[in-house]
């Protein structure tokens, strides 16, 4: 990484205070919880891979706040950051993740057989669902870090891996690239690509270096399963489809990737995951499943509710901009999802988005009619 | 010596592993660097533990730009200029005409040596300014700067500017605590340095905890004025309105001189050397690190064939009134030298100033609807 981290032990030489950062102005989870004294107590570690504490926060400074999202403010390099800076990525989990203690177990369920219900989201309401994961692959650094020759491997082992799937997951990889900026525009604008890299949350942790270097797109013939290989993970994993069959959409998800994960095995390279983080992805809020699952559902009325907030909170669920995570909304159409990662299985997270959709679009449904909507309030999930 | 331990582990992949893609790239770096350099290059680190992939980070990331001819590369610290000579050398030579690894540049900061200068019409030289930048030994460089080094460097920096007085009697106003307004109105102003929105500059990790001590100091009158800790450690500026080149070159070395000293007795000189000059983050700014420039009203000659070989004859360059990478407005652009090594600052003021002349004087024979053929200079 290019960014003034190489050389952690000469600047050992200034004081902890002189090297602390101004954080008088930023309202992240890293903010809140970086001390000086933390600081100086981390400062002088990395990883094996020579990922430092200030990799860690430097996105977190460069970016003291966010209009729509509470950003989380730091990324991981590898997997050992978790482990060597869990004094400060500890509490951070624990803000972000609902009180996730740092002995607490996290459980993995990928048997799409456990949902209930979810095949009948009213498609007048519910246009489009989508599941998506990521997945870290073992022996590599990760997006903030890699460096050129790793985020190659990360691909060549993709491509391989994915190039092995059959009947409804038979697809084709297309590197970025290769790709015509038409090509791009059109994946972008069908909701199956990947940003060109112009968030600061992302440029700032360095995840934007080489672009578009070993970075691509392999998705189904049919296009509702895709897999992003190399931007914010080493790989992102998507079902989705038009419509309200959150249950199909799940089923594809689980089958797909399994057998993925299977694929990556025989080749000795593992997905990182451990029994108290699940997943290990590059950001801490990812960790667990990683997943998130969601709808673009119109709430036109149901957003201008002054209850909408408390709704989907008690339902444990969030609302983005059908642009991404830190886009606004158009037209009254929402994207929502879970809010959860960590201490829920994937079957239980898809349950809540299904139930809790099923319910707003009632709702919606009700306001459309002039009705009120107290009687149907949720309980906090 | 600082362990570069990612650098390292970089190494059990092959040099064609970690080679970067270059085929959509036009910059220099991207002209230069074969892999034979690159496998000589990737094992070393300069003491601060800057790398090759360091160097050339923003010139991978930035294939090429539609106005100017990027460097693609960028110094942490002065050694860089020793340890990567064997890409730097080539590029330096490929930026600043041709000179050589074995060449010595001529600095020249006595004002009193350029003729002429204070009689450009201000009909149509609307303002003049020369800049320069200066590296403080004994820090890295604004790509891999630590927060405490930058802090270090803008310390040092009010201690130094605080002392000056008379007509450089001002004061420090650090990004930190400025109030939007403010800043906005500096920029427009074309006193403060941009928010840093180049991808030329983020990607070379520049912009990294900004503002976090980095500042503007000027004098009371707006004349002078010091950018701290931007693309250079150091930012020196002279400007007014109008065209009076030769004020304003004067107050220029007379500010720089003064500041030097300061430094030097603190014990922190600049950072210079009898071959590149002054040391510089960009190779682009290496020698003098001078740019002695105006915005000049001229609509019709910008727009006449031969306005690019004039300028070339000339040695001098064209940008927007935006800056480096802005396109002009309204017919006025920013003309300047276009060299910054191998001549010293005196030699490069006086083309400006001489060719700024003639440019004005091309301007008003096209205005009245005559030819500037026999007008057009040979090659300086």
């Amino acid at each position: 990484m290019p960014f003034g981290n190489t050389h952690n032990e000469m600047k050992m030489k200034y004081a902890s205070e002189q090297e602390y950062p101004d954080l008088t102005k930023h309202n992240n989870h890293m903010a809140k919880i970086l001390t000086p004294a933390m600081y100086e107590r981390l400062r002088s570690k990395q990883t094996p891979s020579g990922f430092t504490l200030d990799d860690v926060i430097q996105t977190g400074i460069d970016n003291p706040g966010h209009p729509f999202i509470m950003t989380v403010g730091c990324v991981a390099g590898d997997e050992e950051t978790y482990e060597v800076f869990k004094e400060l990525l500890d509490p951070v989990i624990e803000d972000r993740h609902g009180g996730y203690k740092p002995s607490d177990k996290h459980k993995t369920d990928i048997n799409a057989a456990n949902l209930k219900g979810g095949d009948d989201l009213d498609p007048n309401y519910v246009l489009s669902s989508r599941v998506r994961t990521g997945r870290s692959v073992r022996g590599f650094c990760l997006p903030p870090h890699c460096s050129r020759g790793e985020r190659r491997a990360v691909e060549t082992l993709s491509i391989e891996a994915l190039a092995s799937l059959s009947g409804d997951l038979n697809g084709k990889y297309y590197a970025l690239k290769n790709m015509t900026d038409a090509e791009q525009q059109q994946l972008i604008d069908d909701h199956f690509l990947f940003d060109k890299p112009v968030s600061p949350l992302l440029l700032a942790s360095g995840m934007g270096r080489d672009w578009p270097d070993a970075r691509g797109i392999w998705h189904n013939d049919n296009k509702t399963f895709l897999v992003w290989v190399n931007e914010e993970d080493h790989l992102r994993v998507i079902s989705m489809q038009k419509g309200g069959n959150m249950k199909e959409v799940f089923n594809r998800f689980c089958t797909g990737l399994t057998k993925i994960e299977t694929l990556f095995k025989e080749r000795n390279h593992a997905f990182m995951w451990n029994e108290h983080l699940g997943y290990v992805l590059t950001c801490p809020s990812n960790l667990g499943t990683g997943l998130r699952a969601g709808v673009h559902v119109k709430l036109p009325n149901m957003s201008k509710n002054a209850k909408f907030e408390d709704v989907l909170k008690k339902l444990r669920l969030q609302k983005r901009g059908t642009g991404g995570v830190d886009t606004a909304a158009v037209g009254g159409v929402f994207d929502i999802s879970n809010a959860d990662r960590l201490g829920f299985s994937e079957v239980e997270l898809v349950q809540m988005v299904v139930d809790g959709v099923k319910l707003l679009v009632d709702m919606e449904k009700r306001l459309e009619k002039g009705q009120s909507i107290d009687e149907i309030m949720p309980a906090q999930k | 010596m600082a362990k570069n331990c990612h650098n390292d582990y970089k190494m059990k992949f092959s040099k064609d592993e970690e080679f970067p893609d270059l085929s959509l790239h036009n910059n220099h770096m991207s002209k230069v660097l074969t892999k034979e350099i690159y496998e000589k290059l990737r094992g070393k680190s300069t003491p601060s533990g800057f790398t090759v992939d360091d160097v050339i980070q923003t010139g991978v990331d930035n294939p090429g730009h539609p106005f100017i001819m990027t460097v693609g590369c960028v110094a942490g610290d002065e050694e860089c200029y020793e340890v990567f000579k064997d890409l730097l050398d080539p590029i330096i030579s490929d930026r600043h005409g041709g000179y050589k690894p074995t060449d010595k540049h001529h600095t020249d900061l006595n004002f009193e040596n350029l003729k002429g200068g204070d009689d450009l019409d201000p009909n149509y030289v609307l303002s003049s300014r020369v800049r320069t930048g200066r590296s403080i030994k004994g820090f890295t460089l604004p790509p891999h700067n630590s927060r405490g080094e930058r802090r270090g460097i803008e310390k040092l920096s009010i201690e130094a500017l605080a002392s000056l007085d008379g007509e450089f009697k001002g004061k420090y106003y650090p990004l930190s605590g400025m109030t939007d307004a403010e800043q906005d109105l500096l920029i427009a102003d074309h006193f403060l340095f941009d928010k840093p929105v180049s991808p030329l500059l983020t990607c070379a990790g520049m912009a990294r905890d900004w503002p976090d001590g980095r500042g503007i100091w000027h004098n009371d009158n707006k004349t002078f004025l010091v950018w701290v800790n931007e693309e250079d450690h150091l930012r020196v500026i002279s400007m007014q309105l109008g065209g009076n080149m030769k004020e304003v070159f004067r107050r220029f070395c007379v500010g720089l001189q003064k500041i030097e000293e300061i430094f030097k007795k603190h014990q922190h000189g600049f950072s210079w050397n009898e071959h590149l000059g002054y040391i510089l983050t960009c190779p682009s700014n290496l020698g003098t690190g001078l740019r002695g420039g105006v915005h000049v009203k001229l609509p019709k000659l910008s727009t006449h064939a031969k306005f690019e070989e004039i300028l070339t004859r000339l040695r001098l360059q064209k940008r927007g009134t935006g800056g480096v990478d802005t396109a002009s407005v309204g017919g006025v652009f920013d003309i300047s030298n276009a060299d910054r090594l191998g001549s010293s600052e005196v030699a490069q003021v006086q083309l400006v100033v001489d060719g700024v002349k003639l440019m004005v004087e091309m301007e008003k024979k096209l205005e009245k609807g005559d030819s500037i053929d026999g007008m057009i200079p040979a090659q300086k």
